[in-house]
């Protein structure tokens, strides 16, 4: 039976070609597989998404800051959500905090920050014509927009979008009957974010195969910019996190439709009594920051590794320790899974195992301080260019470091029980990951603009939404801290049930609303500078930054494959700046040593001989020798 | 995609297998994607077994001292002999996990049979492919129906049923099988954890077969033979040997556990 039909084997598959026939629109800017054009789709998204979640804060923030004010010039926009008296519908307050935080979370700083600028940056830096599967990456843009969608629509039906708050804790997401915001837009909250998580599995296999597999000759792990290191690591977090919110999301969908009992028991609602026994929504807990935590981290890491590019380029120095920068992406990576029980503290779990998480918990201040530490000593006597991505990213460490401090306090178990779910909780992470992450993201744009689009953004417009943002900021989390302090709950309507919140902080209050506005409008200068400099923006050169990595070589606007003709090799890591001898402050990644012997290290010089390897060698995994 | 392609120069490259320009260990993206996928899904699949101990054990077992001789109850766990016991056409006779472990040893072979398939496709051998890729399907349909017939025993349940006083009425009554809210075998949350866990299997399974089809009709219709290698049919396998694995995992924990 063993018929081998090798007459059939012909050589199909080395076929070369370099040239592809033009696109149709649609193909070109809306159902593209070019990793370019999906970056530029997720960002887009992303901004549209910021606006809508951080719009929504603004709302709550009114509410909590004026507490009496009159709403009604917000019924065009909100209707039925204003009631007759003109005040916020309380109802509709809970659902704006649970929308912002989702949105803010999972469409903008997990798809709008990874989405962005791994598609972008992994084949650019990496040297590779596109991402492994092109058709994968457009599919995980559109399953990300219809969960988009979806979401969006929740907004607008009648009984409102999901109000449990973003962790959507059972028994309250489980039972419709408890709450406006968990009837259908319970449901579609689920719907939405099983599909976003089908989004995230479908871009993080891309990103971590393009990584692993399509790296240029020369490019060894040890050589690639620290920005790939963390888009590799976050997708492997999101690999291995979202998946565990898939099957609870799936449980609680069941719990809600279906009439089983995973996170339900022993219930009583509105004096009656339910029959669901057996189930546990503590489970659901576990569950959910399984993927909750590391998800803090999908927020982070990339946000950190855009900031050591830029902090690198901008001081004209290496990277300070760059093997420890990767070192602690892995330990933050690894711990990032054994974590997640310090946000259930006060659940009456055992406090014996509290201390244990608290004990991993504090660890993780460990490889947290050296990244900050990092960060400033390689500032330290750097030849300083302040650009606005310079700025952003310099804002992110200072807002790193301080939110982080307030981590150690709020990971140690004993105090928590009094910090917990208080605004000292709320100013903590929007200082840690949401203001830092946030400002990865800005500080990115800023940075890659001009590849992306070929101009650059305004610098003076850029340094007064740098200021008006960074003070902003401070001032709306640093006194939160206070008011967390003093025990004011997170997630309440107003503060006029117990006669001592009534009367303390509530110029405090005002005083944060009033920030929040300020730096919201500070970021509408950006939503201008953008758009104008997209098509009006001062024509870019082809290296603006003078930086070293790959991204920089291709034409000012890369076409389709990243470079013409043959992709470069690479012969050292990225971080050559102002190396002693050098002629230039600044050496790329295609420079081999051979022709740098003023500056080489004698170790460099040793490296020499292998250079004509590299040199010679072909990429064997340039996508446009195969078919495809 | 590029299984072939590095077949003569990369022998230069091998010892620097990480160096770049190659694909380290000559594992094309497919391949890699599909173990990270498999990765992904074994965190799934994790979750729900979590879960599942999660709850067995906030249950007591059945312990003779304590509760007698053995009947279906609320107030503990079943056991899985006393559950899983009924074959096909062997109507009231006790064979304990028999019928399961027909199921179970369909599953392992459906897998080696796809293992021959692969390795059919490796001596690019089309018509061995062709014909292991059958087996596999075959077994993977014969699978389903094997569940198919398990749930629906499990839903219609015995012939006696179970008195059970309802928790919220008060109210005597008999009930047969099992389904999300009821069950006759004991606690509601059995049924429902082995509603959900078979069934999300199940769905895997089903997948399984679809994909094994595609890639039966394209080994038909030559279409690996003239890209000139069968790396597909490793691919799907590589997903149905995973899906063998779960199985294996869900065995252990519904019915030997």
């Amino acid at each position: 039976m063993a018929t081998v039909d090798t007459s059939l084997v012909h050589d199909a598959h080395t076929h070369e070609h370099d040239h592809h026939e033009p696109q149709s629109f649609w193909r070109t800017y809306v159902f593209s597989e070019d990793h370019k054009t999906i970056a530029k789709q997720y960002l887009i998204t992303g901004i549209l998404w910021a606006v809508i979640g951080i719009s929504m804060s603004i709302i709550f923030r009114l509410q909590l800051g004026f507490p009496k004010m009159s709403m009604g010039w917000l019924k065009p926009i909100l209707g039925e959500w204003i009631n007759e008296s003109n005040q916020l519908d309380p109802d509709f307050y809970l659902a704006l905090v649970t929308m912002h935080g989702t949105i803010m979370v999972f469409f903008v700083l997990t798809a709008g920050l990874s989405g962005t600028f791994s598609n972008f940056l992994i084949p650019l830096q990496v040297g590779a014509r596109d991402m492994a599967s092109g058709f994968l990456n457009m599919l995980s843009y559109w399953f990300f927009f219809i969960a988009g969608v979806i979401m969006f629509f929740s907004i607008f039906i009648e009984t409102g979008p999901a109000a449990g708050g973003w962790v959507v804790y059972p028994p309250l997401s489980a039972l419709p009957q408890a709450h406006k915001g968990s009837q259908l837009g319970m449901t579609l909250w689920l719907v939405s974010m099983a599909l976003f998580i089908v989004s995230q599995l479908l871009g993080g296999i891309n990103y971590i195969t393009t990584v692993i597999n399509l790296r240029t000759r020369g490019m060894t792990f040890s050589k690639l910019p620290l920005t790939i290191w963390a888009f590799f690591l976050t997708a492997v977090l999101g690999l291995i996190s979202f998946p565990v919110l898939l099957s609870a999301a799936l449980l609680l969908i069941f719990d809600r439709s279906f009439g089983t009992s995973f996170y339900l028991s022993e219930i009583y609602i509105n004096g009656e009594a339910l029959p669901n026994v057996g189930g546990s929504p503590i489970l659901f807990q576990h569950l959910f920051w399984f993927l909750g935590h590391p998800e803090v981290y999908i927020v982070m890491l990339p946000a950190l590794g855009i900031t050591s590019e830029i902090i690198a380029t901008n001081s004209r120095k290496p990277i300070f320790g760059y093997r420890a920068m990767i070192a602690s992406m892995l330990g933050i990576a690894f711990l990032a899974f054994i974590v997640w029980a310090h946000h259930m503290f006060v659940t009456g779990m055992n406090p014996f195992l509290g201390s244990i998480f608290m004990f991993l918990t504090l660890i993780i201040a460990v490889p947290s301080a050296v990244k900050a530490f990092n960060y400033i000593t390689t500032l330290w006597r750097g030849n300083i260019r302040f650009t606005p991505a310079m700025l952003f990213s310099i804002g992110l460490v200072s807002f790193f470091i301080s939110g982080g401090v307030t981590g150690l306090i709020l990971g140690n178990s004993a105090l928590d029980i009094q910090l917990h779910d208080t605004y000292f909780v709320v100013a903590h992470f929007h200082l840690v990951m949401g203001a830092s992450s946030a400002f990865g993201l800005l500080a990115g744009v800023y940075h890659w603009f001009p590849k992306m689009f070929g101009r650059m953004m305004n610098d003076k417009l850029g340094y007064i939404h740098f200021w008006l943002t960074f003070a902003g900021i401070y001032c709306v989390f640093f006194p939160m801290h206070y008011t967390g302090i003093a025990g004011f709950p997170r997630r309440y309507y107003a503060f006029t049930s117990y006669e001592w919140t009534k009367t303390i902080f509530t110029d405090l209050n005002a005083f944060i609303s009033i920030a929040a506005i300020v730096s919201f409008g500070a970021q509408f200068i950006f939503l201008f500078n953008f758009f104008y400099s997209l098509f009006r923006g001062r024509k870019a050169s082809q290296n603006p930054w003078k930086s070293n990595t790959l991204e920089w070589t291709t034409p000012i606007e890369p076409g389709h494959g990243n470079w013409p003709g043959e992709i470069p090799a690479v012969y050292r890591w990225p971080y050559d700046y102002s190396k002693p001898g050098a002629a230039d402050d600044f050496i790329p990644q295609t420079v081999p040593y051979s022709q740098t012997p003023e500056s080489n290290l004698p170790h460099e010089n040793e490296l020499i001989a292998f250079e004509k390897e590299i040199e010679e060698a072909e990429n064997l995994n340039d996508q446009f020798r195969q078919p495809h | 995609m590029a299984a072939t392609v590095t077949t003569d120069s990369t022998e230069v490259f091998d010892k620097k297998s990480w160096m770049g320009g190659v694909e380290p260990m000559r594992v094309s993206y497919g391949k890699l994607m599909m173990w990270f996928f498999l990765l992904s899904d074994t965190f799934t699949f994790s979750a729900l077994l979590v879960t599942y101990g999660l709850i067995r054990f906030s249950f007591p077992a059945y312990d003779p001292a304590v509760h007698g001789a053995f009947q279906f109850s609320d107030l503990y766990w079943p056991i899985p002999e006393k559950v899983y016991n009924s074959v096909p056409f062997l109507h009231g006779v006790d064979l304990p996990l028999v019928f399961v472990g027909i199921m179970t040893f369909i599953l392992i072979f459906s897998s080696v049979t796809m293992v021959l398939a692969v390795e059919a496709g490796h001596r690019m051998d089309r018509a061995s492919v062709e014909k292991y890729m059958l087996w596999t399907i075959i077994g993977g349909f014969a699978f389903l129906g094997c569940q198919a017939w398990e749930w629906s025993h499990f839903i219609h349940g015995t012939e006696k049923g179970r008195l059970i006083t309802d928790v919220l009425t008060g109210d005597v009554r008999t009930i047969f099988g099992a389904n999300l809210t009821e069950n006759e075998y004991g606690p509601a949350a059995f049924a429902d954890l082995f509603f959900f866990i078979t069934g999300f299997h199940g769905t895997h399974v089903f997948s399984g077969v679809v994909l094994n089809i595609l890639i039966f009709y394209r080994t038909a219709t030559g279409l690996y033979a003239r890209r000139g290698h069968y790396e597909m049919v490793e691919k799907v396998g590589l997903y149905w040997h995973f899906v063998d694995l779960v199985w294996v995992f869900v065995f252990t924990f519904f019915y030997l556990v």
